[in-house]
């Protein structure tokens, strides 16, 4: 088990710049898409972190950028960390995708790239999942209207 | 001949002589003329694949799940979950909803963990806040967590005979469940969706017959739950169709992300209950049910001896209930610091996670809901690829789907 400094200088051996936030819970890792797959096979097959079961991925849309958050735990040493990955173009939002590290990621991106837009490169098969297929725009996104819905709520 | 039976050299021996001897009259056989070699292009000959929809609206899919299978003969080679059919977007509601409201949209998720999934918000709200929470609140909590437990497990076991094809154990999932549905609805006036948390505590306190009855239950079921064995969990046809039947691997099962018992029947020990202790689960004794097989009669075993746990842990609790208040005093309108909070919490199919991202509003800025379901789905189609149709809704029975769970 790593105490979260450990992991803090785990993550900056594999990472240019990473920005650390240290969460109530977890310690949060914020690295840019350039980085994500380095610093994420680094995590998964290191045997000092082996962080081998992603138990949530999240998109959030914070108006200027968005982030995918990876939730990870590891089954072995029973630590937790929290992988961020900003994205700062909301025209074209490129991620690689991590789905050839952790399998479960294959429905969670698709989720993410149904409610958010933010594309997964290299995913095996990105579609909306819970939306329409001619569904436009994606109604998670801040700036989304919907203009079907009359009563505007908050 | 010899005397024996079966000597089947000898049998087989004479037979030929005499066929041979047979034939031997007829000669002058013409040598017919070679056929012409088949092109594969000809399109009456060809093989190809074909798909089927399963679902949208088929009983064993447990709701509104389509799959398309493609399928060689009856051996499934790809299964394609379709999902979204109930989409209800909560995740975009809660955006507009305050907190005490948001618990309310929870059990209309996996609405067989009903009780379970408010409490995730509410205990996500708690320790954001890092409310005090009375000892009373706590043991109820986990008393009907087992609760709800106990009647998912039994309405589970009841259709997963059905989707095989035995009407009695239905019946049988079904009468025991009414015992459960009828001490919730004295509790808190529902029977299925029941709103029984709110951030805090309870609404109200138990009902003055919530200990005698729930003994009553624990004492009825452990007569009635040797009953399920006798019923399914020998039976040479059940065991036929499930043994062996839709292996999953441990390696596979964490790489999918899969938890709850499908993830236990693999071999992984991943009981939120005993890895990140919520409630009073750290004070009381019971077994985390693990078996290392992963194939379809593993996933059923594992959620019958978890029914005897939940037993278990209720007997313990159901003496010890502390006097005290009901619910820990709040403000009218709860606003989280900002930050971000992540709760897990272990509901009968698995790992529920709340993750709310929070800027000082009274209602969170993004929601995320992680519902096992999503995940347990995504692993389907690896675990009934080679297996035959049949099989693959004995697969889908023990993996418990609940699909408003899986679209949220």
């Amino acid at each position: 088990m790593m105490s979260n400094d450990e992991l803090q200088a785990f993550i900056q051996e594999h990472c240019a710049d990473p920005v650390f936030e240290t969460g109530k819970q977890y310690l949060n890792a914020i690295v840019a898409p350039e980085h994500l797959m380095r610093v994420a096979e680094a995590l998964r097959h290191d045997p000092r972190t082996s962080f081998d079961y992603m138990f949530c991925l999240s998109g959030v849309d914070f108006s200027t950028h968005f982030m995918v958050v990876y939730h990870l735990e590891s089954t072995t040493l029973n630590h937790c960390v929290v992988l961020k990955c900003k994205v700062s173009d909301r025209v074209n939002p490129d991620v690689p995708s991590v789905s050839s590290i952790w399998r479960t990621a294959e429905f969670h991106e698709r989720e993410v790239y149904d409610l958010f837009g933010v594309r997964f490169v290299d995913h095996p098969d990105l579609r909306r999942i819970l939306l329409d297929d001619d569904w436009v725009g994606h109604p998670m996104r801040k700036d989304y209207v919907d203009e079907a819905n009359i009563v505007q709520l908050g | 001949m010899k005397q024996t039976l079966y000597n089947w050299d000898e049998m087989m021996q004479s037979e030929t002589t005499e066929t041979v001897e047979a034939i031997e009259p007829s000669q002058s056989v013409e040598t017919p003329e070679p056929l012409e070699p088949i092109e594969h292009s000809d399109p009456i000959l060809k093989t190809q694949d074909y798909f089927i929809n399963m679902g949208p609206q088929h009983p064993s899919t447990h709701g509104v799940l389509r799959l398309v299978l493609t399928l060689d003969g009856e051996i499934i080679k790809n299964v394609e979950p379709h999902i979204g059919y109930i989409h209800r977007s909560i995740e975009k509601m809660c955006e507009s909803d305050s907190y005490r409201q948001i618990v309310h949209l929870t059990d209309r998720m996996d609405y067989l963990s009903c009780h379970i999934n408010n409490e995730a918000v509410c205990l996500a709200v708690e320790n954001a806040l890092e409310l005090e929470i009375p000892d009373r609140v706590v043991v109820i909590r986990t008393i009907i967590d087992e609760l709800t437990r106990l009647a998912s497990h039994q309405l589970w076991w009841g259709v997963m005979g059905m989707d095989l094809g035995a009407i009695t154990s239905f019946l049988y999932g079904f009468r025991d469940r009414e015992m459960i549905t009828d001490i919730f609805e004295e509790t808190c006036g529902a029977r299925l969706t029941m709103n029984y948390n709110v951030p805090g505590g309870l609404m109200f306190d138990i009902h003055p017959n919530f200990q005698r009855k729930v003994k009553e239950f624990v004492q009825y079921f452990k007569k009635k739950l040797p009953e399920y064995d006798d019923l399914l969990s020998g039976n040479v046809i059940f065991l036929e169709r499930t043994k062996g039947i839709g292996v999953l691997t441990k390696e596979d099962v964490i790489s999918y992300g899969v938890s709850g018992p499908t993830a236990r029947a693999s071999g992984f020990a991943c009981d939120v209950r005993k890895r990140h202790p919520y409630n009073a689960y750290d004070r009381v004794q019971f077994k985390e049910i693990v078996m290392t097989e992963g194939d379809t009669y593993a996933r059923y075993r594992v959620r019958i001896l978890e029914m005897w746990e939940s037993l278990s842990i209720i007997e313990q609790l159901i003496d010890n209930i502390p006097e005290g208040e009901y619910c820990a005093k709040t403000k009218a309108v709860i606003k989280l610091p900002v930050g971000e909070f992540y709760q897990r919490v272990e509901t009968a199919r698995g790992d529920l996670g709340v993750y709310i991202v929070s800027d000082g509003k009274k209602s969170p800025y993004r929601m995320k809901f992680r519902s096992p379901g999503f995940s347990n789905l995504s692993a389907l189609n690896h675990c009934a690829k080679g297996c035959k149709i049949a099989d693959l809704v004995a697969i889908m029975s023990t993996f418990d789907l609940v699909l408003p769970d899986i679209d949220r």
